[in-house]
């Protein structure tokens, strides 16, 4: 055993109580907005390295005078380290859109590379990612509202804590970063045990509600990573609402970064 | 007797395990077509004002080794109610893809298409144009071939032998949108003492690089368009075509910056009639959500050129073209593509529309319009200044 030097514990010990006393000072005098990206950059931390996954999408719409239309779509996702994931999704339904396929890989930042591939025509179309706000397959979720979540796309504003159906809820404001969203914020109701989305509220350009997105039937795979079977979009001023009906959902099934390019897409189906 | 039902039998059987050890997947479309033409034809047989049409084009789909090979066959049978040539049947696919470790094997009947423009698809090389069956050269014929693809670091690089070639299809003497001659498809002549055998090459390298999408190739082999020489046969005069042997190269090229798509379309070719350049390049801006709705309005702009000037066997050699692409972005997926093009050579103006949506889970139509006005008899579309239409196509999806 060494011999104690108590100049150097001591040292050490003062060292301890300012680091703390400075953390819990830092803590205190987190801002709102500080608190808002903490919990969105947990909720991410929960959410990385399940490399990558495969799931079905049933996707309901439903016009106002309630007259519904199916769509269903294959997804495989790759999560990829240090940017955006990889996607490629496959539309089963309806049958004059079977076969054609999205690839897109998106970026924290910039605009997202898009491309579709439509199957009659044998052609990849590189599309404009500019289009974020746009309506997803007619439904009323925009592509943004389904692209991977990035810490970086938004700032934050913690607002406060309330019961929801996760029990209790961080209630957080969204602001998009990027200057071609269709929001100019979006409220997020993150439960304090998982860290998981149960409601979000979108405001329009003009500030006013537009939509409002309720999750629930959250099942955890491997013992880590939750993820959600239904998901419905209530757009509040066109009374027209999409359901989500998510299946099959596995993770680690072997795709790689050769699975999400054009080759890939052409032979999709 | 017995041995032929023994045979039939066995098949049947090697078929169903087959498609139980396999993923199998049928589907396809029925496309019924009704024409009215706003006056009749101009030429012999053309005398009517008013076509149906009816197409079948079923797929099958197997795969095995989870997806890593899998074949296709999709079939093709039109019926014209007025054009003989017009009701014809194709192969448009029947191959089978092969995912390896590195490499991608396609080998059968296929379709391949390169490019990026919207009014003329002047690199897309591979295919046949199905002239007979639709006018604006959309449709192809399938292509046997031998394809190898590899995706690398540096772009996805393709080789492809190309084993037999496809004659074009020309409108028979009961058909519209001709001229005044009719194109005996029967009596192709061929530069290469190969003919129809000639066995083509070519070699395609694309890359995505950040806002750029680009493709460069090279062919060899026997030119998709054929020249139409007239000539006597059997005391009629018709049109005879001829296929050169060509080497092109071409480049396609697409920048997509924000609400911009800028394209790029170029080629050189080279034969023992004549070496000239070629291009089609333009851009479409899209307005997203139009007016606070969900609707989209693209604005297109394109120019082709080509080195021959009027003597060019092309239609867009010195050609303006604008457009308007509205897409609704509702459930039935609505879309309206307006399109003008003004021949700067021979000041002929022409108008398209084209509208689509969904009726149902299984039913779209869709609704085209095409309008030609020619000031100058050189034009070689002027033949068709008879042959305004309006056409809608139902298909079912099944």
């Amino acid at each position: 055993m060494p011999p104690i030097n108590v100049k150097c514990i001591l040292t050490i010990a003062a060292y301890s109580v300012l680091l703390a006393l400075g953390v819990s000072a830092m803590a205190q005098a987190q801002t709102a907005e500080e608190k808002g990206l903490t919990i969105a950059a947990e909720a991410k931390r929960r959410d990385i390295g399940w490399g990558d996954s495969q799931s079905t999408l049933n996707m309901i719409l439903r016009n106002s005078a309630g007259q519904e239309s199916a769509r269903d779509i294959r997804t495989q996702t790759l999560e990829v380290q240090g940017d955006g994931d990889k996607s490629l999704n496959i539309f089963d339904f309806p049958l004059d859109v079977k076969g054609t396929a999205f690839l897109s890989f998106s970026h924290p930042l910039v605009a997202d590379d898009q491309w579709l591939y439509l199957p009659a025509l044998k052609r990849v179309k590189r599309i404009a990612s500019r289009n974020k706000s746009g309506p997803f397959m007619g439904s009323e979720f925009a592509y943004e509202d389904l692209s991977s979540f990035e810490v970086e796309k938004y700032t934050y504003k913690y607002l406060r804590e309330e019961a929801c159906d996760g029990g209790t809820c961080f209630v957080v404001e969204q602001y998009p970063v990027d200057q071609y969203s269709g929001y100019t914020r979006r409220i997020a109701w993150i439960d304090t045990s998982e860290y998981r989305y149960w409601k979000t509220e979108f405001y329009d350009r003009r500030d006013s509600l537009l939509k409002t997105l309720t999750v629930n039937g959250y099942k955890q795979y491997l013992d880590k990573y939750w993820r959600a079977t239904g998901m419905k979009m209530v757009n509040h001023q066109t009374k027209k609402e999409t359901e989500l009906l998510w299946k099959n959902y596995r993770f680690q099934t072997g795709l790689s970064e050769d699975d999400f390019n054009q080759n890939s897409l052409k032979r999709a189906k | 007797m017995d041995n032929k039902k023994q045979c039939w039998g066995g098949l049947l059987s090697l078929l169903v395990a087959s498609a139980s050890y396999a993923d199998f997947d049928i589907g396809g479309k029925a496309e019924f077509e009704m024409t009215a033409y706003t006056d009749e034809g101009q030429f012999v047989g053309q005398h009517y004002q008013y076509n149906t049409s009816i197409a079948l084009e079923p797929e099958l789909y197997w795969s095995w080794n989870e997806r890593s090979d899998s074949v296709i066959f999709k079939p093709f049978l039109r019926g014209d109610q007025q054009d003989s040539e017009r009701s014809h049947g194709d192969i448009r696919e029947l191959a089978w893809i092969h995912v390896g470790e590195q490499w991608e094997f396609r080998t059968g009947i296929r379709k391949v298409f390169w490019g990026v423009t919207e009014f003329v698809h002047l690199v897309d090389i591979i295919n046949q144009t199905d002239v007979v069956d639709s006018f604006d050269g959309e449709e192809k014929l399938g292509q046997p071939m031998f394809n190898v693809s590899r995706v690398t670091n540096w772009g996805i690089v393709d080789a492809f032998v190309l084993a037999g070639f496809r004659e074009r299809t020309f409108p028979g003497k009961d058909g519209r949108l001709r001229s005044g001659l009719v194109v005996d498809a029967d009596r192709a002549i061929y530069e290469s003492s190969d003919k129809k055998q000639h066995i083509d090459v070519a070699l395609r390298w694309s890359h995505s690089l950040d806002v750029f999408d680009v493709g460069v190739y090279w062919f060899d082999g026997t030119r998709r368009e054929p020249i139409l020489q007239p000539a006597i046969v059997n005391g009629d005069l018709r049109l005879l075509p001829y296929y050169p042997q060509v080497t092109q190269s071409g480049l396609d090229l697409q920048a997509t910056i924000e609400s911009w798509l800028w394209k790029l379309e170029a080629i050189y070719q080279t034969s023992n009639t004549d070496d000239y350049w070629a291009s089609q390049a333009g851009f479409e801006y899209t307005f997203y959500g139009i007016n606070n709705s969900a609707m989209d309005l693209g604005v297109l702009f394109e120019y082709g050129w080509d080195q021959r000037g009027k003597a060019a066997a092309s239609l867009s050699q010195n050609d303006i073209y604008t457009g308007a692409r509205l897409t609704l972005n509702d459930t039935a997926d609505s879309t309206l593509l307006l399109g003008i093009g003004y021949d700067r050579d021979f000041y002929t103006r022409t108008l398209f529309v084209e509208a689509s949506r969904r009726l149902s889970d299984h039913w779209t139509i869709a609704l085209e319009a095409f309008f030609i006005e020619p000031s100058n008899h050189q034009d070689a579309v002027a033949a068709l200044q008879k042959d305004d239409r309006l056409q809608i196509v139902l298909e079912r999806f099944f």
